[in-house]
Formats: structure tokens, C-alpha cells, sequence
């Protein structure tokens, strides 16, 4: 009876055969160690790891673009409506009732030129604030660099950015103005543009995940730079004894460098894109530094 | 060289400052002007890691927790609710960073403390299959391979195009758990995932997790459900306050989980909105007289006495669980009797549970208090305990968990 129920048991047992398991396996064989201590090293950005996470990046990029427009009728018409509805009210009310000077431009294409650049700054900055609170839920249920989250906002913005570059090209094509050689330094204004938006929403968006103050106020704060750049107005109405610092505002730079290398007028701005790619970089690598010490928070606030 | 090495790992958290209420109108007008500082001094201090770690408003979520895995092991983490088995998943899984202490882990960690992380209701059931499976560290290429697999075991191949949110939400939970189950990590970390889906789709998933348990896998695997423990898991650690009380072969460790349990007072969680309260839970043997003990056969009695609003209608539930944590009964009294009422401040009820049939050992009993609808509900866990006896003594202890007095006979008898 008791030889019955002893071979009864280890038959039962489900613990016996998973010993026999585990003994026939080898042993793990480790190819990666991670060591979880409290931060103390300094590092602005961990770029192998960035690189590790690169499909992760990619995915949260084309998310972003994908869901922006689900189930809407006009879809990535939106676009370009924004900026195109900017530039009609802006050439009413400051081309024709208070008579703004153009550099010698009709006032609208003069607006829209420098409307494709802000337009694509002031949305993505507010997205990129707002990216680890919308996102939160999954900050505290999983790890990757937290910092794929401002990133892939400020990369997904770039596709309302082309199109309305796109339709740029048309209303140059309408006002019989022809693009300029310096339609080549192009790409150099894109960087700064797209660092200091990094930079910007990696600043605001770690504040922003514990303080949801900056949420409220980024949005409105955007409106108000924009009289901080050269959208409306030339930038040769600012007066001389200012102009350098004026010119610490990258997009101040970016923006000129646009109608310059679009419109040719005015002259390719060294100057400030020279001063602006300065301060693009030390935002971005201050933005860059405060979120890595703020990182360790985030899913304890969020 | 082990899988995972956890050194005096201790973790703080800040608890909310509490707030005075005030009691005048100057007091009043004083207060709302003091509330955005109040408020970011509140928010500043959410942050985890100030200067003066013994303030009295710090709560130890881990308390130098020290534990050393080997590669193969599956360890069921236990607790009660608030012990620090959640926040020492999210240590292991780098979403929250120690106050103090360290970790080392070898090998591919993946870690599931929730299905479906980055679910979208707007992708498609394909789309969200690459986001979930990049979420958790999955690469491209990897998804693609994986990806009919993925599509089998979830069964919503239809339905791949379709939007997430147009998915019902049994379909969402399968597909998430689908591409969870095809991770092939050398540690795994998961948090209660098989709280999810009705209960054949979770014994998909705990046979899906017994094959990763006997893969040669690491598994950390945390769990109320003491029943998927004492199954999965050969080595349990018992997690109380932020420290580890018990560690060691897991049902040893289980057992010592419910004795705790068991031996604190009346833990209620109570809903506000149930105007009916648990005041006390006895084990009655057959004459109404209090048992800690109860013959295999004989009859046990367990008392309720209820308090609260007169006239209001309610059911009481009441669950016994064995040492290994399962299951044994689970009754509800609408199930024969009309809803209860009651009739003055405080009712006592009586459930007589005739010729108790269980195996020798403690039972824990549990109780619960829910409305009509079953939506409101005032849960007493584990708030009484018993013991069965065996009559034969000297038996040699069989492993059923219910026992019967069956029939013998010779054919032809």
C-alpha cells in the first residue's frame, strides 16, 4: 500500500519532471549582464543603447503619423491647412492693415515661408511636451530609453513639415518666384531646427511629467515666441542693439535661412544660423543632460 | 554564477503630505492662496530621492531585499498587497531605480508587468503586433519571423487588419498575450498577466507558462493566485513591508503566506458605496460552539455577522482556500436563498457546510459582501481559519485536496 502510494506521488508531482528538465538543459549562456544600482555616471546621451531600441524609435515615429490622422476625412490635408489658414490671416491683418514690409515679397509667400518652419517648431515642441505624459501608462509598465519618446515626436512632425514644404514649392511656382542655389543649405537648417525642437521638448517634457503646469502653459508659450522669430516681420525691422540677441533664438536664423535659400531675400543670414546652430546645440545637449537626470523619476510621477 | 543577484536592494517612496482642512473662512481664502505652493512642494516632493531619507511621510517599498537566483529557477514572489512585489518587478525591470542597493541580472530580460504595453486602438491588430513586440524588446526581423506563430495562438487571424478598437476585449487581451508568449527572453519577469481573459484563455496562458517554466528559463513570477504558484513555481519567496520574510521551497512558503494571512485581524477592503459591513467571521463546529478543529466527515458552521443600513439587500459569499493555496468552495448564499436583508444594526448568518469532505490540514476562509448586482463588494480575506483532522491517525497522508469515503468491493461480491 505505502510503495503504492510513494510511486503514486512522484507520478503526481509536476516538480519532479520539471527538475528533470531544468538538469538536462545547459546552462544559460550569458552574453548580456545588467546591473540595476542607483545613477551616479554622467552621460548625456547612451547612443548604443538609442541604437539597440532603433526599431522601437521607428515604430513610436510611424505610430505617431498614423494615428495623427486615423478616421479624419482631410487625413494629411491638415497639414497644410494650418499653416496655408495662418498665412491668409497674417497677410489681412499684418500685410494689409498694418502694412508690414516684406523684404520686396508679396506678403503672403514672405508669411508662408516662414509659416512651414513654425508651424512645424511650435507642434512639435507642444507634442514633444506632451509625449511622456500621454505616454505614461507605458513608462511605468516597461523599460527602453525614455528618451525614444520626445525623439519620436519631434521625427514624426517632419512629415506635416514636407508636405508643407511641398506646397511651398506650388505657391512659389503661383507667385512666379524660382527657388536659389542656396536651396542647398537646406538640409543644415533642418538640423538646427529639428536639434533645437529635441532639445526643447526633452527639457519640458521631463518637467512637464511632473509638473502638469508646463502642459498648460507650453501651448500658449509657443503663440508668444512667435513674435520672438521673423514670422510675421522681417528681421530687419529689429532694432541693431538687440539684434544679438535675437539672434540666440536658432529658429530667428532658420527662418530667415529660409526665405533665403527659397525666396532670395534676404541674404543667407551666417550670422545667425552661426549663433542659432550654437544654441541649437548646447539646448539640445542640456536638454538632453536634464532628462537623463530626471529619467530616473518619471515612472515614480508619471 | 547565478541569473540574478539582488544585494540589499531597498526602495523609497514618498507618501502624500497630508493636507489640513481649514475650518474659517479666513482660514479658508488663507489656504487657496497657499495652494500652489503647497501644490509644488507636493509635486517637488514626488520625487523619491530627497536629502532626509527617516522622514516619518517615507515609505520603505523594499527594504534591503537580498535573494540570489539560479539560471533555471522559477520563483514565485508572494505577498500580500502593498508587500513590495510590485515595485521589486520594477526594479528587476529598470522601470524605477533603486533608492539604494544594486541588482546584477545575466542574460535577456523581458518583463511583463502588464499585456498589450503600447496597444494603440487605432493600429490594426498586425500594426499593434510589431508595436507590443519592439515595446518589449523585440527586433523587426524577429516579429516577422515570429509572426504567424503570433497570429495562430492569438486565433484573431480574421481580424488582423481590423482596428484595435473595434476588437472586443477578450480578442485585444489574446493577441497582446500572443505576442507576449513568443518572446524568448532567458529571464522572464511577469506580474499577474493571468489576471486577464475568462478562464479557459487562462489555462492557455498557464500552460503556455508551465512550457516557459520548464524551458530552463529564469522565472520571476509574481501572483496572488497561490494555486498558479504552488504549480508553476519551485521556490517561493514571501515578501511582508518591503522584506523578505521566507525563501525556499514553495510550498513551505505558501503555507507560511496564509498562516500571515490568517493570523492578522480582519483585513476588510471595504466599498464606501455598500451601506453593509463585515464585523466578524467565526468557524462554528455542529453545536454553534467555536472550532479551530473539524473531523474529516463532520459538519462546520461558519458565522457572519454583518452590520449596517437597514432594508438593504445583499448577498454573502464565502471561499475556503487550502494550504496550497486552491480553491476548495466557493459559495454564494443567493445561490439558495433569497438576498439577504437586514433586519437590525448588526445580523449574524450561518452557512452550514455539512460533512466537510477536505483533506487534512488548515483552510482559510474568506468573505464577501456583494449587492445585488454583484458590483459592490466588501471583501474580508482570509479572516478565519480551520483545521481538518484526519479520524484514522497514523494514515499515510494522501494528496487530494477533497477526500471521500469511497466503496470498495471484488467483482462479483
Amino acid at each position: 500500500m505505502s510503495v503504492l502510494i510513494e510511486d503514486l506521488e512522484s507520478a503526481v508531482d509536476l516538480h519532479a519532471t520539471e527538475r528533470a528538465n531544468a538538469s538536462s538543459l545547459p546552462p544559460t549562456a550569458s552574453t548580456e549582464m545588467v546591473v540595476i544600482e542607483p545613477k551616479s555616471r554622467w552621460m548625456v546621451i547612451d547612443f548604443r543603447e538609442l541604437w539597440q531600441y532603433r526599431d522601437l524609435l521607428w515604430f513610436l515615429t510611424w505610430r505617431g503619423i498614423k494615428v495623427l490622422y486615423a478616421q479624419s476625412a482631410i487625413g494629411v490635408g491638415w497639414a497644410v491647412i494650418q499653416p496655408l489658414f495662418a498665412m491668409f490671416v497674417y497677410t489681412i491683418v499684418f500685410g494689409k492693415f498694418a502694412g508690414i514690409q516684406s523684404d520686396g515679397l508679396p506678403y503672403a509667400i514672405f508669411a508662408y515661408a516662414a509659416l512651414v518652419p513654425w508651424t512645424y517648431f511650435s507642434n512639435a515642441v507642444v507634442e514633444g511636451t506632451n509625449s511622456l505624459v500621454t505616454n505614461a501608462q507605458m513608462i511605468t509598465k516597461v523599460y527602453f530609453p525614455r528618451m525614444i519618446l520626445p525623439l519620436s515626436a519631434t521625427f514624426a512632425k517632419l512629415v506635416d513639415f514636407t508636405i508643407a514644404l511641398a506646397l511651398l514649392l506650388v505657391l512659389m511656382a503661383w507667385f512666379g518666384i524660382a527657388p536659389t542655389p542656396r536651396l542647398i543649405f537646406l538640409p543644415l537648417l533642418i538640423v538646427i531646427m529639428v536639434m533645437t525642437v529635441a532639445g526643447i521638448g526633452m527639457w519640458f517634457t521631463a518637467l512637464a511629467i511632473q509638473y502638469r503646469d508646463v502642459k498648460h502653459g507650453m501651448t500658449f508659450a509657443v503663440q508668444l515666441l512667435m513674435y520672438a522669430a521673423p514670422v510675421v516681420y522681417p528681421s530687419s525691422l529689429v532694432p541693431e542693439s538687440i539684434r544679438v540677441v535675437y539672434m540666440l533664438n536658432p529658429m530667428a536664423g532658420v527662418i530667415d535661412g529660409f526665405r533665403a535659400a527659397f525666396l532670395g531675400q534676404p541674404a543667407m543670414p551666417w550670422q545667425a544660423i552661426a549663433i542659432g546652430s550654437v544654441s541649437a546645440t548646447l539646448i539640445l545637449l542640456s536638454g538632453a543632460a536634464y532628462f537623463r537626470s530626471r529619467e530616473k523619476i518619471f515612472a515614480d510621477v508619471a | 554564477m547565478y541569473a540574478i543577484e539582488i544585494n540589499e536592494l531597498s526602495k523609497a517612496y514618498r507618501i502624500g503630505l497630508r493636507e489640513e482642512i481649514p475650518d474659517t473662512l479666513f482660514g479658508a481664502v488663507q489656504s487657496l492662496a497657499a495652494a500652489p505652493w503647497r501644490n509644488w512642494q507636493r509635486l517637488r516632493r514626488l520625487n523619491t530621492f530627497g536629502k532626509a531619507d527617516n522622514e516619518s511621510d517615507t515609505l520603505w517599498a523594499l527594504e534591503r531585499v537580498t535573494a540570489q537566483i539560479e539560471p533555471g529557477e522559477v520563483v514565485g514572489i508572494i505577498g500580500r498587497n502593498g508587500a513590495g512585489k510590485s515595485t521589486l518587478l520594477k526594479v528587476l525591470s529598470r522601470i524605477t531605480e533603486p533608492t539604494s542597493g544594486r541588482a546584477l541580472i545575466r542574460g535577456r530580460v523581458s518583463s511583463l508587468l502588464e499585456v498589450g504595453t503600447g496597444f494603440h486602438p487605432e493600429l490594426t491588430g498586425r500594426e499593434n503586433v510589431y508595436m507590443n513586440g519592439t515595446i518589449l524588446g523585440m527586433t523587426r526581423r524577429e516579429i516577422k519571423q515570429k509572426f504567424d506563430a503570433i497570429v495562430e495562438f492569438s486565433g484573431v487571424d480574421r481580424f488582423l487588419d481590423t482596428p484595435v478598437k473595434r476588437y472586443s476585449s477578450g480578442m485585444k487581451v489574446r493577441l497582446a498575450f500572443a505576442v507576449a508568449a513568443h518572446l524568448e527572453p532567458e529571464i522572464l519577469i511577469i506580474d499577474e498577466v493571468l489576471a486577464v481573459g475568462d478562464a479557459a484563455f487562462q489555462q492557455k496562458c498557464l500552460g503556455k507558462m508551465r512550457d516557459v517554466s520548464g524551458s530552463g528559463r529564469t522565472v520571476l513570477f509574481v501572483s496572488h493566485n497561490t494555486g498558479a504558484v504552488t504549480s508553476l513555481c519551485r521556490r517561493g519567496i514571501l515578501l511582508d513591508h518591503g522584506k523578505i520574510v521566507a525563501d525556499g521551497p514553495v510550498r513551505p512558503v505558501i503555507a507560511e503566506y496564509l498562516s500571515r494571512l490568517a493570523t492578522n485581524k480582519l483585513d476588510v477592503v471595504t466599498d464606501p458605496r455598500l451601506p453593509v459591513q463585515i464585523q466578524n467571521v467565526a468557524c462554528l463546529d455542529a453545536e454553534f460552539g467555536p472550532a479551530a478543529q473539524i473531523a474529516f466527515g463532520e459538519s462546520l458552521v461558519i458565522a457572519v455577522t454583518c452590520s449596517g443600513e437597514m432594508g438593504h439587500k445583499f448577498s454573502i459569499g464565502i471561499r475556503v482556500v487550502n494550504l496550497q493555496g486552491i480553491v476548495v468552495y466557493d459559495l454564494l448564499s443567493s445561490d439558495e436563498v433569497p438576498l439577504i436583508e437586514l433586519t437590525k444594526d448588526s445580523t449574524v448568518w450561518h452557512a452550514v457546510l455539512p460533512e466537510i469532505g477536505l483533506n487534512e490540514g488548515p483552510h482559510y476562509v474568506s468573505v464577501l459582501l456583494r449587492d445585488e448586482f454583484g458590483v459592490r463588494r466588501t471583501i474580508a480575506e482570509n479572516c478565519a481559519q480551520f483545521s481538518v483532522v484526519s479520524p484514522h491517525t497514523g494514515a499515510i497522508r494522501s494528496k487530494g485536496c477533497v477526500r471521500l469515503k469511497a466503496e470498495w468491493f471484488r467483482d462479483g461480491d
